[in-house]
Parts: structure tokens; C-alpha cells; sequence
């Protein structure tokens, strides 16, 4: 039977997916801020992700409130499981966001705004990274509630995922200025990033040995049919894209770097989904018990099948009208 | 600092104060991207540039309000979880489509046609500009007619059944999206957000008119917002009054509680308070002034109709009557100042001094906040007066909260307040600076924008001493 709840966690990974590559970027832009020579490639960075931020960051309402909508027990479990990580989260996109205006409003206070901007991107994206590695470590339900304690996301596991992340993002960040950029500041960047690919590929492998150990039943996925079908696929995926990656910096390409940066985020991405199938949140949570119910998630469908497509057309289409390098001198008429 | 109350207070406070700051942007920005959209148009139409400037002066004002709007309100759709994660597991089923749909249909329109608006003018055109632009003011409407569904759902739950595992399960979308105060609400919401950017636009033409009686620009904005203000404050006032009517036949605790009324008055003759203070404790208004009758003519019931009382419901399902009573005064008090100074903007056009009326201009600018506080002064009426519920009549507030440790609660309440006051406080000094501003100032709040770099040569040609305030 082809039940609802399945098409739904689709699309609330699909959600998720979009929002880590989109804010991914432009997180990763954030927390490359600092390295920028001059208040000319400052201004040129933050330009490249202006007009687009909101929209990306839009992905994870998306992804906060689609999981309300359909999973509301998935929601309900972990937000108070992740209640620090969370609300730091939050306040770190705060600082940054409001930064992509107040920094041209002020000249006394800008350095205060571009360390926010530098300081919300980088926690932004390390909680996203713990709170990757708490899930994945797993969550206590007890009676349909979160019944572990306040300091259980914390662990060296989660730290580590927290550190990848910030260095994937740092790496998607890089390789999108590299795309939107030309001279002094795309040479900078090519040089990162091949030092935040390699330790973007360590981390993943490292993530990818330890996360069995999490829990036993990761391993029983990866060796038992459908998962081992992507244990053998896996490996040689990581490695042709990661070639790809490097071959595109080494003959200085603009855009294959960062499409092949966001395919290494895909296949991560479909790793942790081979791994948590068929819960929503490890280690006891089904999708279809976490599900709303049928009437809740059909009549949500049916705005979603129509808006989502829509959405995704005029987002390329807001992508495609500020495509291009950042001329520093544009509006400047 | 909050030592001694439990995390179920400081779940409310929480969630008061995140809500209460976010509500002032968007009800802001709904109301000035509407006004965005009709600059445009009447530039497009006219080609008259003093349409122009104005509508690239309220635009960057917006892009920094929006800003805040955006950042306040992601907190927002994770607080549910955070720390009523009882009430989003029962009711997720019912509101969370609800919000899905404003996610879909409202946010991710406003955030994909922004860019555009701001930036884009001189690369797609003036036509997909302007559509650009009513895009963002539509999807800032679609995105209230949502949310209100849902908080009108919460007042007014309809379409509905409970199942075992105590959650709500959605029967009839139709009921539960036009649940019986969804247009009421919405209509008297909307309407505020126009009032109160009128309100502001009026305040900013004010300032500059008493600088400069020939600033065409301020003249412009100062006609407009007076005119905004003389038409949709008597329909505000409407609005409100239908919306109590229908607040008193779905909720009448509430009502009992806006109006001080404590005691029944089962031969009618109700009265009016004009004055009060109320006192739970012995269930009584002392120091009342009241005008006998008046509460059933409000209420349009004939004089010798009965008008119940708060002694008619337990005292475990009374909404504090403080907060509720005197929020109330609030927002009606500024509704009538609101009318008041409509009717003194025409009078002064009609005897033909509308650009030479110091004290009218004075007026404004000391109206100018006021749309905020009475929205706010609004939101703690009908929310408060909503109390002991979540889910009026059926999920209790106490019976909606996470299992969250007081001392978890406020610490981060601790961190909210800090961090928005930081932000938003700064965030509202650049605002004010920016409107303190004439708008045909060229390089407004220093400079055009983010994209329209200007490289490094304009940077140093600014005079810090110049920008005032720095």
C-alpha cells in the first residue's frame, strides 16, 4: 500500500535538502566573511548572496513548518530534544540576517554587524551540524513526548558533526564565490577551497565509519538489501564527485566546483536518509507513526504539489535575473 | 531574574514577548508594501518623480522593517515546538496544514519576488518590476489571511473531531479555515496594518513639512497618509465593533472580561465602564464609572435584555480581567485619537492650510506610534481574554506545554530578551534615522543598498561627521 505519510517524508527531505544547499552557501559566504581583503570583496561577497537569502532561508519555515503540518509528533519530540541547539540556532540566524542590512546603515557599527554576520553564520551552522548528530545518535520518546535529558544532544559525536558542517558549508560558500566571483577573490577561494574539500571528504568519511556505531540497527541497513545497494554505489559515487571537485579547481572552472560540491551533499544526504529509513527520528519514531492524519496530509498535498513546483520556478527565475559575476561597480550609474 | 516561577509561566512569557516584538513588522510591512505597490503603479502611470523618490526612500525602510519581520518570525515557527510541543503535537494536525500553506503560498513569495523589488528595476524592467512588487504585497496579505485562520481557529475551533490519542483531526477544511471569527479577525487586522503605515508615513511627512513647508516629497506622503487615515479609521472602528459582536456570541467570557463586567445584570441595563479597576481576588470593579444602559446598546440588545457576568462562570475559566480590561481602553482610546485626527487633517484641507498646519503636523508625529500600540494593545486583548485556553474550550494552556525545565525556559527567555532588544533596537534606531531623513536625500542611511555596490572610493568619501546620529 502506498501510504501518504511515504510521499510526505519525501518531501520534507526534499525540503531539507534544498534549505542545507541553498542557506548552506550562503552560511558558508558567512563564515568565509572574515577572510575577505578589503571592504571591496566584503562588499562583493555579501552581494552575491543579497537578493537571495531570504528565499534560501525561507527553506527551513519550509522544513520547521512542514514538519509541524504532517509529522507533528516528529516535531513534537525533537524540538524539545533539541530545545539548545535550536534556540541558538535561531538567534544566530537573527544576527546574521538582520547584518545583510544594518551593515550598510552605519559606518561607526560595522564591524560589529559584519562580526554578526560572520558570528551568526558560523553557530548557525554548527547547530545545524549537532543537531544532525543528536538526531542521528537518536532521541528518547516516552508516552508521545521527549523523555531524555537537557544535555543529551551534547557528545563528541555531535561535535563532530557540528565541525563537518561548518567545513561543508565553508566549502559550498567557497565554491559558490568561485561561480560568482572573478579575480584576486576567486583566486583566494580556489585555494580554500581545495583545502575545505579535503577536510570536507575527511569528515565525511570519518561521520560515515562512526555513525554504526550509533546504533546497531545503521549497520543491519547498510549490509541488508535495499541499503547495501547503496553501500556499493556510495563509495564510487564519493569519489568520481569528489574527482570532479578537484579536477574543476585544478583547470579553474567556475561552476563545476560548486554543482559538484552540491552533489558530495546529495549523496551525504541520501546516506543519512539509507540510515534513518523507515523512522523519522532514530531510534523509535516510525514516518507513519509520527504521521498526521490522512486528512491533514492529503489536503496539505494538494497546495504542495501545485505550490511547490511553482515556487521552484520562480526561485531559478530570481536566480537567473541576478546571474552572472558580481560587477562591484553595478547601480553605480 | 525569574527564580521561583514555573516553566509554564515562563513558557507564556516567552512566547508574549517573541510574539509582540514580531507583530510590530509585519504589521508594518503588510501595510507598506501595499503603499510600495501603489507608489509604483502611480509612477509608472504619472511619471511624476516625486512617486519615484518616495517609493525608493520607503523601500529601503521596508528592506531593514522586512528584515526584522523575516528573523522574528523564523523563531516563531520553531517555538511552537520548543516549548508548547503538547499543544503542536494535539493540534499540528488541524493548524499545521494551515501553516504549511502560508509557508508555500505567502513566505516563499515575498522572499522570491524581494530580491526583484529591491534590487532589480534596471534588470527585468518596469513592468515585471511592478508585478515584482504587488507579488510582495500580495504574499504579505496571503501570508496575514493564514496565520489568522490559525489564531482564529485557536479562538474559535470549528471542523473538527478529537481522536484517542487526544489529537485534533481536521473534518471539514472549509469549517476550520472559515471558522466563525476568521473574517472578523482578518478584516480588523488588516485594516490596522494599513492604518498604522499610514499612521507612520503621516508622522515622517509631518516632520519634514514642519522643516520645510516645500518639500513636494513630504507634501506627497503627508496628503496621502492623511487621506488613509480620514477613510479607514471610521471602517477600523466598524470593523472592531462587528468583531466584538462576534467575539460575544463565541466568546463571551471575553467580552465579560473587556467590560468589567463582573456581576450579571439579569434585567438588563448593563453599563458601559468608562473607568475601573479591576479586582479578581473579590470579583468586583472598584472605583467603577459607568453609563447605565450603554452596555446593552454596544452590544446591541435591546435595554431590557439580560447581560451576564463573570459571577455566571467559574473562576478557573476567567481570563485575568486586568490586563484584558485595560488593554481594551487602550486600543479603542487610540482608535478615537486615530479618528480625531482624521477628521483635523480634513478640516484643514478643507479651510485650505493642509501645508501650513504646525500643530497638525506636531500631532502626527506624536501619532505616529500609536497604530503600533494599538495593534499590540489589540493582540493582549483577544489572546489574554483567550485564557485558561489554547484551543479556546478545549485544550488548556497548562495541558499544552513541553516537558521543558523551568530553569531550560529561562534561560533562554533570558537570551530573547538580550538578543532583541540588541538587534531590533538597533534595527529601530536605523529606521528612525532613516525617516529622519527627507526623502530625496541620495545616499539615504549611507548608502543605496547592498547590491548597488559602490566600491571603495564612495565609502571614503564619507564624512563620518555627517551622518547624524554617528
Amino acid at each position: 500500500m502506498f501510504e501518504l505519510s511515504f510521499i510526505w517524508a519525501g518531501i520534507i527531505a526534499f525540503a531539507v535538502l534544498t534549505y542545507v544547499i541553498l542557506d548552506g552557501f550562503d552560511l558558508g559566504v558567512g563564515i568565509l566573511f572574515p577572510f575577505a581583503k578589503g571592504e571591496q570583496e566584503k562588499a562583493t561577497m555579501m552581494n552575491s548572496i543579497a537578493p537571495v537569502w531570504d528565499g534560501n532561508e525561507t527553506w527551513l519555515v519550509m522544513g520547521g513548518g512542514g514538519l509541524f503540518a504532517v509529522f507533528p509528533l516528529a516535531y513534537a519530540v525533537v524540538m524539545p530534544a533539541l530545545y539548545m541547539p535550536i534556540t541558538l540556532m535561531l538567534l544566530a540566524l537573527i544576527f546574521r540576517g538582520v547584518a545583510f542590512e544594518y551593515r550598510w546603515r552605519t559606518e561607526r557599527w560595522k564591524p560589529v554587524w559584519d562580526a554578526a554576520f560572520f558570528g551568526g553564520s558560523i553557530v548557525a551552522a554548527f547547530m545545524q551540524g549537532i543537531a544532525l548528530g543528536a538526531l542521528v545518535q537518536g532521541i528518547k520518546v516516552a508516552d508521545r513526548a521527549y523523555a531524555g535529558g537537557w544535555w543529551d544532544w551534547l557528545s563528541m559525536f555531535s561535535l563532530l558533526t557540528g565541525c563537518a558542517l561548518v567545513v561543508g558549508y565553508s566549502l559550498l560558500g567557497a565554491t559558490w564565490l568561485i561561480l560568482k566571483t572573478e579575480g584576486s577573490l576567486q583566486r583566494q577561494m580556489q585555494r580554500y577551497a581545495w583545502l575545505l574539500g579535503g577536510g570536507t571528504l575527511g569528515f565525511i568519511g570519518l561521520v560515515s565509519i562512526l555513525t554504526p556505531f550509533q546504533n546497531p540497527e545503521y549497520f543491519d541497513r547498510w549490509l541488508n538489501l535495499p541499503g547495501s545497494i547503496f553501500s556499493v554505489i556510495m563509495p564510487g559515487a564519493l569519489l568520481a564527485t569528489a574527482w570532479a571537485l578537484f579536477a574543476g579547481l585544478n583547470a579553474g572552472r567556475d561552476g563545476q566546483p560548486f554543482f559538484a560540491t552540491i552533489t558530495l551533499f546529495v549523496l551525504c544526504f541520501i546516506g543519512i536518509g539509507v540510515s534513518f529509513y523507515p523512522n523519522i527520528v532514530p531510534p523509535s519514531l516510525t514516518i507513519v507513526e509520527a504521521a498526521a492524519p490522512d486528512k491533514s496530509l492529503s489536503f496539505a498535498l494538494v497546495g504542495t504539489v501545485v505550490l511547490v513546483p511553482l515556487i521552484l520556478i520562480y526561485t531559478a527565475y530570481a536566480y537567473w535575473v541576478f546571474r552572472g559575476k558580481i560587477d562591484p561597480e553595478e547601480g553605480y550609474h | 531574574m525569574f527564580d521561583g516561577m514555573t516553566a509554564e509561566t515562563l513558557a507564556r512569557f516567552q512566547f508574549a514577548f517573541t510574539v509582540s516584538f514580531h507583530i510590530v513588522f509585519p504589521a508594518f510591512s503588510i501595510g507598506l508594501a501595499s503603499y510600495l505597490a501603489v507608489l509604483n503603479g502611480l509612477w509608472i502611470k504619472t511619471r511624476d518623480e516625486t512617486y519615484l523618490t518616495l517609493f525608493n526612500y520607503w523601500k529601503k525602510i521596508f528592506a531593514v522593517a522586512f528584515g526584522m519581520g523575516v528573523v522574528s518570525g523564523i523563531v516563531m515557527s520553531y517555538q511552537f515546538g520548543t516549548n508548547w510541543s503538547v499543544f503542536s503535537d494535539k493540534a499540528g494536525p488541524v493548524i499545521g496544514p494551515l501553516m504549511a500553506y502560508e509557508v508555500l503560498s505567502a513566505f516563499f513569495l515575498e522572499a522570491g519576488f524581494l530580491g526583484i523589488m529591491l534590487f532589480g528595476r534596471d534588470r527585468v524592467g518596469e513592468k515585471l518590476h511592478m508585478f515584482a512588487t504587488a507579488v510582495v504585497a500580495f504574499g504579505t496579505l496571503m501570508s496575514a489571511t493564514w496565520i489568522l485562520s490559525v489564531n482564529s481557529w485557536m479562538q474559535t475551533p470549528a471542523g473538527f473531531s478529537i481522536a484517542e490519542n487526544g489529537q485534533f483531526v481536521p473534518e471539514d477544511w472549509w469549517a476550520i479555515v472559515f471558522n466563525p471569527s476568521f473574517v472578523y479577525r482578518l478584516a480588523h487586522m488588516v485594516i490596522a496594518a494599513f492604518l498604522t503605515t499610514a499612521l507612520v508615513v503621516g508622522a515622517v511627512g509631518g516632520l519634514h513639512l514642519l522643516r520645510d513647508r516645500t518639500n513636494k516629497e513630504a507634501r506627497r506622503m503627508f496628503s496621502m497618509a492623511m487621506w488613509m487615515v480620514l477613510i479607514v479609521t471610521p471602517i477600523q472602528i466598524l470593523a472592531g465593533h462587528e468583531h466584538g459582536l462576534n467575539t460575544l456570541e463565541h466568546q463571551p467570557v471575553k467580552i465579560m472580561a473587556m467590560e468589567g463586567h463582573y456581576e450579571s445584570h439579569p434585567e438588563g441595563w448593563a453599563p458601559l465602564y468608562l473607568f475601573g479597576i479591576p479586582n479578581d481576588a473579590e470579583q468586583r470593579l472598584d472605583y467603577a464609572v459607568g453609563i447605565p444602559g450603554l452596555g446593552n446598546l454596544i452590544f446591541e440588545k435591546p435595554l431590557n435584555k439580560p447581560v451576564m457576568g463573570l459571577d455566571t462562570i467559574p473562576d478557573e475559566d476567567q481570563p485575568p480581567v486586568g490586563i484584558v480590561f485595560w488593554s481594551f481602553r487602550v486600543m479603542v482610546g487610540l482608535g478615537f485619537l486615530m479618528l480625531g485626527l482624521g477628521a483635523w487633517s480634513a478640516w484643514s484641507r478643507f479651510r485650505g492650510r493642509f501645508y501650513d498646519a504646525p500643530w497638525l503636523y506636531r500631532a502626527c508625529i506624536l501619532m505616529g506610534p500609536t497604530g503600533f500600540v494599538a495593534v499590540l494593545a489589540g493582540w493582549i486583548t483577544t489572546e489574554v481574554g483567550r485564557q485558561p485556553y489554547t484551543v479556546y474550550g478545549f485544550l488548556r494552556t497548562s495541558d499544552s506545554l513541553a516537558p521543558v525545565e523551568a530553569q531550560a525556559v529561562a534561560a533562554s527567555l533570558l537570551a530573547f530578551i538580550i538578543v532583541y532588544f540588541f538587534v531590533f533596537g538597533a534595527g529601530t534606531f536605523y529606521l528612525l534615522r532613516m525617516m529622519n531623513k527627507p526623502a530625496a536625500t541620495p545616499r539615504l542611511g549611507l548608502r543605496d543598498g547592498p547590491i548597488r555596490t559602490a566600491g571603495i572610493t564612495s565609502i571614503k568619501q564619507i564624512n563620518p561627521d555627517s551622518i547624524p546620529g554617528e
